[in-house]
């Protein structure tokens, strides 16, 4: 028993990578999808978004980069596919630039599936540096941040935009989440101007956006992966977040496996030196 | 043509990164250096197209009167946050630096308090009995409330340090310091989740867009 502890402490870290890999590998080669049972925070974002009218305008915010893409770009797509399919109308921003093409890429891609026309039913804003300014701006006057949109087209000459003044005028802001920006958005844009809102956020950001949901100054959070899925589960959607989860509960298996052994060999081996 | 070329490269620079898990190679060196590098040159050309050359260059050109050369002053400030490699005139770098964090601080405690603290505390200032409409779903917001209200008052006395913590309030920094724990805890599960769902991302690029198995 003790051997075998001791061999298990002195085991090559690269054994464990190996076994994270196939862990993920395999479940993704078996193409097989887990029953997915929507959280309720999901199913209330869902139900808020489903709630809106034909027409209403939203705003997407892409405030993260291409490191929490397997996490954000599948609640992007399916957030595109809600909106394009209720004929909602799409402004697109963000605050982290790196982002921002992979937000770009997805709405071009959305909208060309949905027939929809640039200007009239989808806008790209682009970027403006200073997160807390840029928001508190925006709801004072959208032109005075973005008079233009990301190709140099004044705002003015967009039917869409010539309907929005500030976040009176948009119902919903859906804040894409790999850092701090949604704090602000929180701060300044509800906190100060009533901005609906509702965040798709990283695993990592997501327990500090619950105190959030728990005060109801967020309308909901959808978390992480498993978030995700639940949401393409909700719009009806097979992407890449809903093939994640059976990996996903693997890995978690193995990783739940491993911290137990681990305590096992600990306490066997502590208890053989004394 | 174009698109299964990216996906090589992306592919390649994918195994390279990973490949540090083996051991440290000129390969992950070259793939760390290539993205450092590429997102900075990146950022700096986001600013300049996105906010430099619209906000200055053609508000120089489009807007008249006092406005256009109201301009000239976040142009200054910029020049000056230069002055920082010049020695004898880094002294400059500083009022920019000093607006920027002068902005930041006020923006930063009317966000925090008008959108964070008091709403936080409203948020804790909870009914410790609610009824709901079945007798499950009394105990059960009402369970809720207690956890809430008494959570936040024993994590509060936790950080509590003018007196020792013996007695009650030994008893309840216990119980506060259990609180976080359970927090920490939360917050590492969702943190392994994340880690594991980039990996997920990014091997499922790998089957899916490079090798086409899924």
């Amino acid at each position: 028993m003790r051997e075998f502890f001791e061999k298990l402490s002195r085991i090559d870290r690269r054994i464990i990578y190996l076994t994270v890999f196939l862990a993920t590998a395999i479940p993704i080669l078996t193409k097989i999808t887990m029953k997915i049972e929507p959280l309720p925070e999901v199913v209330k974002a869902y139900n808020y978004i489903e709630s809106l009218p034909e027409s209403t305008i939203v705003m997407v915010s892409i405030d993260y980069d291409a490191a929490s893409m397997p996490e954000l770009q599948p609640m992007l797509e399916t957030f595109l596919h809600h909106a394009f399919r209720k004929n909602l109308k799409v402004i697109m921003l963000g605050h982290w630039p790196l982002g921002l093409p992979l937000g770009q890429q997805a709405l071009e891609d959305l909208a060309k599936k949905y027939n929809k026309v640039y200007g009239v039913d989808y806008v790209f804003l682009g970027y403006r540096p200073g997160v807390a300014a840029v928001i508190i701006n925006m709801g004072k006057e959208i032109r005075n941040v973005f008079s233009t949109d990301y190709k140099y087209t004044p705002i003015d000459s967009l039917p869409l935009m010539r309907r929005v003044k500030n976040y009176k005028d948009i119902k919903l802001l859906f804040g894409l989440e790999a850092g701090a920006v949604g704090d602000s958005w929180i701060q300044y844009g509800y906190a100060r101007y009533g901005l609906p809102i509702i965040l798709g956020t990283t695993a990592v950001m997501t327990p500090d956006y619950y105190p959030y949901l728990q005060a109801n100054q967020v309308i909901s959070v959808i978390g992480g992966l498993r978030g995700a899925a639940d949401y393409e589960t909700l719009v009806g959607i097979k992407g890449q977040a809903s093939i994640g989860m059976l990996p996903q509960s693997v890995i978690h298996l193995v990783i739940i496996a491993f911290i137990i052994i681990g305590n096992i060999g600990f306490l066997v081996l502590r208890r053989t030196k004394k | 043509m174009s698109n299964i070329i990216w996906t090589w490269i992306a592919a390649f620079f994918t195994l390279a990164i990973l490949s540090f898990l083996y051991k440290d190679n000129p390969f992950y060196k070259f793939a760390e250096h290539v993205y450092v590098g590429s997102s900075a040159a990146f950022m700096v050309l986001y600013v300049w197209v996105f906010d430099a050359y619209p906000k200055l260059v053609i508000g120089f050109t489009e807007k008249v009167g006092v406005q256009r050369y109201l301009l000239i002053i976040p142009l200054i400030l910029s020049l000056f946050i230069l002055l920082r490699f010049i020695k004898p005139l880094s002294w400059l770098s500083r009022w920019p630096i000093a607006f920027t964090v002068g902005m930041a601080a006020g923006l930063g405690i009317t966000g925090l308090t008008q959108g964070f603290l008091v709403p936080q505390v409203q948020a804790s200032i909870l009914p410790l009995f609610v009824k709901g409409s079945t007798a499950g779903e009394t105990i059960l917001y009402t369970f809720n409330n207690w956890i809430i209200v008494l959570g936040t008052i024993f994590t509060i006395l936790y950080f509590y340090f003018s007196r020792e913590h013996k007695g009650i309030l030994g008893v309840s920094s216990k119980v506060g310091i259990t609180i976080l724990m359970i927090t920490f805890g939360a917050s590492f599960g969702y943190t392994i989740m994340a880690r594991i769902s980039l990996l997920i991302g990014r091997i499922y690029f790998l089957l899916h867009n490079w090798l086409k198995l899924v």
